[in-house]
């Protein structure tokens, strides 16, 4: 199986404190992916690696066949712009309309006229199931399943090949949280957007199996198990089972 | 009693010292840091000018009414003041030039800039501040937009340009109210108001505020983006940078501007101490 992501013995430190203990993984290409584990497991600082945004003390880390640790500053801004994210709260710019926000990696990364940016992001509000009446809303007027549409909506506008959720469902109501768990299965397995690979990072276990093809978990900065989401359902490793008696009952 | 209780409250005090000096050093890098990005990335594509022009008129523009307010009131109190002294000494003639130059050389460029720090200092600290804990500024590093580049750089340039403008608004409005008192209120003869202005007030006096007031808005912009991207936290970190942004604005402006007069006064006016 082609892997978008392989982090191969990646030890992060930051002074004496060890975050990611050489911790190897193949994220599949293609596929939903969610990293699940207790809060300061090292999920965030793991992400903030895949992005470039941090870099390993030690090992390498492929993304989409490139090693980002030997990327300079500029090549990093670059390599960004294959990656889309949906942040906790979405993140939207609170200064501009729910159509500039959309339009913005559209406006800043390509020369597209404007009428082809207003048409882009009238069909990328509709895969995220957002009406035309809320193109000229600021985020403060939208609530927060919409925040999340518009967040998805911006993360999708440069098509690209990974999409990062970070804790997607924390803090929203059991029907909002079926929509947005229904938003990324749509989005990652759409016909438009096959081959796109969705990395989820989350401790939300009853969504995390309904959703992921494969599932990681992270413990104390090492990954403790992988497998596909059936697999994983039945591990026999006693601080996963825990997690997962825990929080399914 | 040991002499480890005896020692302990100099060494809680030498463990304070340390820290505290730690931290700002640790400042004072992160603050240079944070000056050599913005130069960076002055001079790397894309130019930002719309960006820019929006600042240009949110410090500028927005700023003209307070600006004019402040700078009325200020000319028309040294005015009397000034007279008030002078008159013992009969060289109640002297108030025009003695009053313009204490404006366009100090109080034009010193006190527009203190107004400039709280009003848009404070709302870079803040504005920055938020997006930085709504994760908007991870969002703009996320699609590979240098944040420093689409906050920072046109704030910078931004109060770098208007408070130079300002200074001269602040300069023509405090002359106006220090001529309604002077002539019009204390009876000043007019003519010699004008004389004695001509006989003092050198165009130097002019770049001498400029100059100050270009300096003071640099700084002004660099501390109020570097307390925005410095902020932690949630709404508390806001309100710390928000309130750290003026402050050191504040402190700042009145220190560079001692530094600033010994340096421009022997180059501007060609004379020594």
């Amino acid at each position: 199986m082609e892997s978008a992501i392989s982090c191969q013995n990646i030890t992060k430190k930051f002074g004496d404190h060890t975050v990611l203990k050489n911790l190897s993984i193949e994220i599949p290409k293609g596929k939903i992916t969610t990293i699940l584990g207790y809060s300061g497991a090292g999920k965030s600082t793991l992400m903030k690696h895949f992005l470039g945004l941090q870099k390993p003390t030690k090992g390498k880390l492929f993304v989409l066949d490139k090693n980002v640790s030997e990327l300079s500053d500029d090549e990093l801004r670059n390599f960004r712009k294959q990656f889309g994210m949906l942040f906790q709260y979405a993140a939207l710019f609170d200064s501009l309309s729910t159509y500039d926000n959309i339009a913005f990696p559209l406006k800043e990364f390509t020369k597209l006229p404007e009428a082809q940016i207003k048409e882009k992001v009238i069909n990328l509000m509709s895969s995220v199931g957002l009406d035309e009446q809320s193109l000229d809303r600021l985020p403060a007027e939208l609530s927060g399943g919409m925040r999340k549409r518009v967040g998805l909506a911006r993360a999708l506008a440069l098509e690209p090949d990974i999409l990062l959720y970070d804790e997607p469902t924390t803090g929203l109501d059991p029907i909002t949280t079926k929509m947005v768990n229904d938003l990324i299965i749509t989005t990652g397995r759409t016909e438009n957007t096959k081959g796109l690979t969705s990395v989820i990072i989350s401790h939300d276990i009853q969504a995390t199996l309904k959703i992921s093809d494969y599932i990681a978990f992270l413990e104390r900065g090492e990954i403790i198990e992988f497998s596909p989401t059936k697999e994983f359902k039945n591990t026999k490793h006693k601080t996963i089972r825990m997690f997962l008696d825990l929080t399914t009952h | 009693m040991t002499m480890q209780a005896v020692l302990s409250p100099f060494m809680k005090f030498f463990e304070y010292l340390y820290e505290s000096t730690v931290e700002k050093i640790e400042g004072a890098g992160d603050f240079a840091l944070h000056f050599f990005d913005i130069f960076y990335w002055t001079f790397k594509r894309p130019f930002r000018l719309k960006l820019f022009i929006d600042q240009l008129y949110f410090i500028g523009n927005k700023s003209l009414f307070i600006v004019a307010l402040t700078s009325i009131f200020s000319g028309m109190v040294i005015t009397y003041q000034t007279y008030i002294g002078m008159k013992v000494m009969g060289a109640y003639t002297l108030v025009g030039p003695i009053v313009v130059l204490t404006i366009a050389k100090e109080l034009a460029p010193v006190f527009s800039a203190i107004i400039v720090a709280g009003r848009c200092g404070a709302a870079m600290a803040a504005q920055i501040g938020t997006m930085k804990v709504t994760e908007q500024i991870d969002a703009l590093e996320v699609m590979g937009i240098s944040s420093r580049q689409y906050l920072g750089v046109p704030r910078v340039w931004a109060t770098m340009i208007a408070l130079p403008l300002l200074n001269l608004v602040f300069l023509f409005v405090a002359n106006i109210g220090s001529w309604l008192v002077g002539v019009k209120v204390l009876g000043i003869e007019e003519a010699k108001y004008y004389s004695k202005l001509q006989a003092f007030v050198v165009p130097n006096v002019l770049w001498e505020g400029i100059i100050k007031a270009a300096v003071f808005g640099f700084l002004v912009g660099m501390i109020g983006t570097y307390h925005g991207f410095k902020v932690q936290g949630g709404a508390e970190g806001v309100g710390k940078g928000t309130n750290a942004a003026v402050v050191w604005g504040m402190i700042i402006i009145l220190i560079i501007d001692y530094f600033l007069t010994n340096l421009l006064v022997p180059i501007l006016y060609e004379v020594g101490v």
